[in-house]
This record gives C-alpha cells, structure tokens and sequence, in this order.
C-alpha cells in the first residue's frame, strides 16, 4: 500500500509531462493542415470584397507575407500563452469570441453531463442488476438507438413534441432578448450572470432545459451501457459472494458494495466522452440556434475565414486533451488500482 | 470465403439474430441505392412533372407518398436517393482508409523502432481528437479544389477513420511479428515484404471486417452531421439525409414534420442496422465470444447384436 501511495504524485506528473508532446502534435496538425489549404487565407475569405493593395496590406497585417516556419513558431509560442489569433472576417482576438460565447457551451455541456448521469446512471443499474431481463433488452436497445440517433434529428423532433404540447416553452437560443438585456454581464456566462443578478433566472433556466437534455440523452446511451457491464463484473466479484454468503440482503449488497465499484469507470469515461460531447454542442446548438462556441464555428466555416477557424479548433482541441489529464487525474484520486 | 460464411452461420443464440436483422435491413438499404432510378418515382432534385411544379412542403398524397419538403422535393425520392449516396460515400471512405490504414499499420507494426513510435503517437493525437471537428476541417479544405461532391465527402471521412484501422492493424502485427511461424519464415531467408504478404497480412485482416461495419455506422453518422452543418454534399451535387434535415430544422416548430421525420429515419434505421451487423459479426467471429451451433450428436443405438460384435 505504501509503494502505491508514494507513486500517486509520479502518475499525475507522468501524464501532465504527456500532454506536452501531445499538444505540439496537435497544434502542428492543425496549423499545416489549414495552411497547405490552396489559396491563403485572407483572400479566401475577403477576395472580391477588396483591392489586390488592401489584400497585401491585410496579409502583412496579420503576418501571412513571412516564412511559414516563422508563422508555424509564432503560432506554438501564442497558442501556448493562450492567444490564438485574430479572426479575419470581423477583425476580433479569437480569445474573445471564446470569453463571449464558451459560456454558453461551457453550461450546455454541464447541464448535458447532469442529464446524462441522471438517465444513464439509473439505467445502467436497473439493466445490470435484472440482466438478461425485459427491462435489461430495452436498455441496450436505448443505448444503441442513442448512439445510432443523429442528436440534431432527435433534437428536432423533441423541438416538435414540445412546440405541440407547451406552445409557450422555448425551443430556441439561450434566453429572451429581454433578458440578456436585463443581465448585466460579469463572467461571460449568462447563467452565472443571471443568478448574480437575480434577473431573469427562471428563463435562462427554462432555455436551457431542452438542449441540455437532448445532447444528455446522446452521452446516456455510453454511460448505462457502462455501468451495466460494471456491474454485472462487480456482481460476480468474490466480495459480493462473501456479503451474500453473511446474509446481507441483495438490495444492500448492489447497493453498498456493487454499485459504487462499478461508478468509478464512469468517470473515466466521462474524460473520454468530452470529445464527443464537444462535436455533439456543435450540433445541438445549430439545432437550438444557441449562441456558443460551435455556432460561431460554423459562422466562420461559412465565411471561409481560416484564421478564426484555426484558432477556435486550437482551443477547442487544448480543452479537449486537458479535460481528458485532469478526468485521469480525479480517477487515480479516486482508485488507487488504477495508478502505475 | 467460404468457411468464414459457414462460421457466419454456425453462430449461435442472440448473436444470430443481431446479425441477421442487421443483414436483412442493410441488404434492403442497398437494393434501394442500386435501384434508385427505378424505386424512385423522381429524380432527386426534381421539382415538377410535365411543366407542373409539385407544392411546397405538401402533405403525403398518391403522387408523393411521403409529402414534398420546402425545396419542392418529394421526400421519397430523396429518401431513396439518399440511400445511393451513403452507400456511395461510405464504401468510398472505407475502402479508402483500409487502402491505406491496413499496409500502415502492417508495415509500422513489423518495422517498430523509433518509426512506430512517432507513427503510434501521431495516430493517437489524431484519434483523441473530436472526429466530428476533425471531419469539418477536412470537408472545409477540399471544398475548395473538390467541390460539394461525394468524393469530398468520402476523403474527409477517410481522414478520420484511418487512425482507426491503422490502430487495430498494427496491434495484431506486433503480436503476431514475435509468432513462431514468422520466425520460421525469418530463418528461411524470406523478405520482410514476403513475410509481411504472404504471412502476416492473412492473420492481420481478419480483424478488419467487425472496425469496417463499425466505422461504416459511424461514418454515416458523421456524414449527416456534416450535411446538416451544411458542409456536406450539396443539394445540386445528390441527395443528402443530413442535409434535408438543416432544411426541415426551420419548419419543425410551425408542426411541419414530415420533411424531417424520414430522413432521420432512414439513418436512425440504417445505423442501427450497421451497428447490428458489426456487433453481430465480432461475437460471431471473435473467438473469445463465439458459441457455435452444434449439431447433436446421434448415437447409434445399442443393440443387442452391435453390443455383442462391439464386445
């Protein structure tokens, strides 16, 4: 026990050492991928609007007349100070696009992750411990019809199953307009913002409810799949024999010894499901018209602005691999078996 | 060829049945892309017959079974057609990254030294990112030389999907490198190449088919979301599932639910059906999952006269 205890602080470091050569990997991907792109940037998503002079002026602005190697160095040293460029189309740091619309991302996916668990999680036991069960068959044909059900699709068909029962519930953006003008900003987040203030709350609250479920109900499919697995394994562990054997009644035996072994993979796989809950905003928020991340994502693919798409896949993807250390992180705090 | 058909139909219980409903479901998705032109009673982007336009988002009548949709197209026929589209695309990018993830990860697993490593970590930092945003800068940088067409389509899947092939490939040859028929092949004098064709290649793909309907699932799946982001296949180019969903989005909360409800039908059905197929072929075909369908052994009865020749 003691070796294990003294080789926790070399795990963390290990892998926050592995994120380095990780990130350089990905920042160069991203950087060679958008630059071997025929034609540069700036006339991509200005040519036609402006002269061949204001055209050369606007590369060196923005450093596209230097060597690529410099733009390739410069690039690394800004990303890792956390600057990732200024968008061409309306001229703004791409870190402020992050500051104006990560947070209404950032709460879609906590509140998706809350959904996810509160579905899921329950699922997953009640499949697990009745396996092989009716109710067991419906479960996983739910977690194969989660993951084969394209969220925008479910989206909208939610949109017109409320639309038609509760014509006045929102289906749309993140609050009234009233409202945002109601909030004064303080973090950027107008959740957070909304309960500082007191205003409006409810409303934010209520805007929230069906995005944040939809893109849940996707994330859920993985985690009942998950936990059912976990425990039926946990169930057959000598643990539970030796428990059943002292006469303990079933339901504490799933529940005090079972059930909380058979939580702990779900946080890794929380880590893991980041990404796919990143590329399932960007969807869920076209569908809800939500003002985040992905729709500014989508709004600068469609301006072919290259230098805005660059900078927010480059948060987007350093969000990405830091989630995943810190959710690997949590788990060795968490379980001691899992640290080498 | 034919034992893997014959070990196809010897799976027993549960896994049968997945890969059969799967199988079925997937054939028919199929015969309704090769036969498009006759299934369809209207060309994909076709908007009137004899001069007379079709009515806008109309409801299912005789002459279009499933209503119209807001570009005037009858949803049937994009239904359809969209079905020759994802056959088109999917077999496109899976063909594509197997061409290339398979002898990659072939060659980098027997190789190993300090190429697999840099390949290894190369392929996971694309693998850990999300497909889905991998995909969009894909599509948004051949839209430029390669246009909305389904080529586009299929390369930027094959982008993702090859670290996936080249990750399972590589694995199997690392094991299967330290084997003892390899290194009999070794002693013999044959070339790494000769070795890597005739003798790891047979073991390696075999793994192939269950990542192959796996990732073809997927590959739908990403593909709709890039129609839908409209970044996918263009309305002028063929008839795209994802794309008519972006288009129905707008209608959906005035009640207008047919332009939305069958395509995402169609690829709720038939990624269901893919995932059957892989799941059903990996418990089928993987040996640690396998449970075959015996047949029952009959014996002779015992007689009184075999009883005495047997004694």
């Amino acid at each position: 026990m003691s070796s294990s205890r003294g080789s926790l602080p070399r795990y963390i470091a290990i892998r926050i050492v592995l994120v380095i050569p990780m990130m350089w990997v990905l920042l160069t991907l991203v950087f060679f991928l958008l630059r071997v792109a025929p034609g540069d940037p700036v006339s991509a998503s200005l040519g036609g609007k402006l002269s061949a002079q204001a055209l050369d002026s606007r590369r060196a602005q923005l450093g596209l007349d230097r060597p690529l190697i410099v733009q390739y160095l410069d690039y690394l040293g800004d990303a890792v100070r956390f600057d990732f460029g200024r968008t061409i189309s309306d001229g703004q740091p791409v870190l402020d696009v992050v500051k104006n619309q990560g947070g209404a991302t950032l709460t879609l996916t906590i509140g998706a992750f809350l959904f996810a668990l509160l579905i899921g999680v329950p699922l997953g036991r009640i499949a697990g411990r009745y396996r092989d069960s009716a109710a067991d068959a419906g479960i996983r044909i739910f977690g194969i019809v989660t993951y084969a059900a394209p969220i925008f699709w479910v989206g909208i068909l939610l949109v017109m199953l409320v639309a038609k029962l509760f014509p006045s519930w929102p289906t749309s953006g993140i609050a009234n307009p009233f409202t945002v003008f109601d909030v004064p900003t303080h973090t950027h987040i107008l959740l957070v913002d909304a309960i500082i203030s007191g205003n409006g709350v409810g409303d934010v609250l209520k805007h929230h409810l069906l995005p944040c479920f939809t893109l849940g109900l996707m994330l859920s499919g993985v985690i009942a799949r998950l936990v059912r697995v976990n425990l039926i394994q946990a169930l057959k562990g000598d643990y539970v024999e030796a428990a059943m054997a002292r006469g303990i009644p079933t339901r504490r035996v799933v529940n005090k010894h079972a059930f909380k072994n058979a939580l702990v993979p779900v946080i890794t796989v929380i880590g893991l499901q980041i990404a796919l809950a990143m590329a399932g905003a960007v969807l869920t928020e076209r569908t809800f018209n939500w003002p985040g991340l992905g729709n500014a994502l989508e709004n600068y693919l469609v301006n072919r602005d290259y230098a805005a798409v660059q900078g927010l896949v480059t948060f987007l993807g350093i969000v990405v691999v830091i989630v995943s250390v810190v959710v690997d992180i949590i788990t060795a705090l968490v379980d001691p078996r899992v640290r080498y | 060829m034919r034992s893997l058909l014959s070990r196809l139909w010897d799976t027993k219980g549960l896994a049968r049945w997945i890969l059969l409903v799967g199988l079925v479901i997937t054939v028919a998705f199929i015969v309704l892309a090769v036969f498009a032109p006759w299934i369809a009673p209207y060309g994909f982007d076709q908007t009137k017959v004899d001069g007379v336009k079709f009515p806008k988002v109309g409801h299912a009548s005789g002459d279009h079974l499933l209503g119209t949709n807001d570009q005037f197209f009858d949803i049937w026929s994009r239904v359809v057609w969209g079905a020759r589209t994802a056959l088109e695309v999917v077999v496109l990018s899976v063909v594509f990254s197997g061409v290339i993830g398979v002898p990659l990860g072939l060659v980098t697993g027997y190789v190993g030294g300090w190429w697999d490593r840099v390949v290894v970590f190369v392929m996971d930092a694309i693998y850990s990112f999300p497909s889905l945003l991998l995909a969009i800068i894909f599509s948004f940088l051949l839209r430029g030389p390669l246009g909305g067409g389904i080529v586009a389509a299929a390369l930027s899947l094959t982008c993702v999907y090859i670290p996936q092939y080249f990750r399972v490939v590589r694995n199997t040859t690392v094991t299967a490198r330290e084997a003892t028929y390899v290194e009999a092949a070794r002693a013999l004098g044959a070339k790494p190449a000769t070795i890597m064709r005739k003798y790891l290649f047979g073991n390696v793909v075999q793994s192939v088919p269950v990542i192959t309907t796996l990732n073809a699932a997927d590959a739908l799946g990403t593909l709709a979301a890039l129609g839908f982001l409209g970044l996918g296949i263009q309305p002028t180019e063929a008839s795209e599932w994802g794309y008519d969903l972006s288009r129905a989005l707008d209608d959906a909360q005035a009640g207008i639910w047919w332009p939305a409800v069958w395509p995402g039908l169609a690829i709720v059905v038939l990624i269901t059906a893919l995932t059957l197929v892989g799941e059903g072929l990996n418990e089928s075909l993987n040996p640690a999952l396998r449970r075959r369908r015996l047949r029952s052994v009959v014996f002779p009865r015992r007689t009184p006269a075999t009883a005495k020749e047997a004694s």
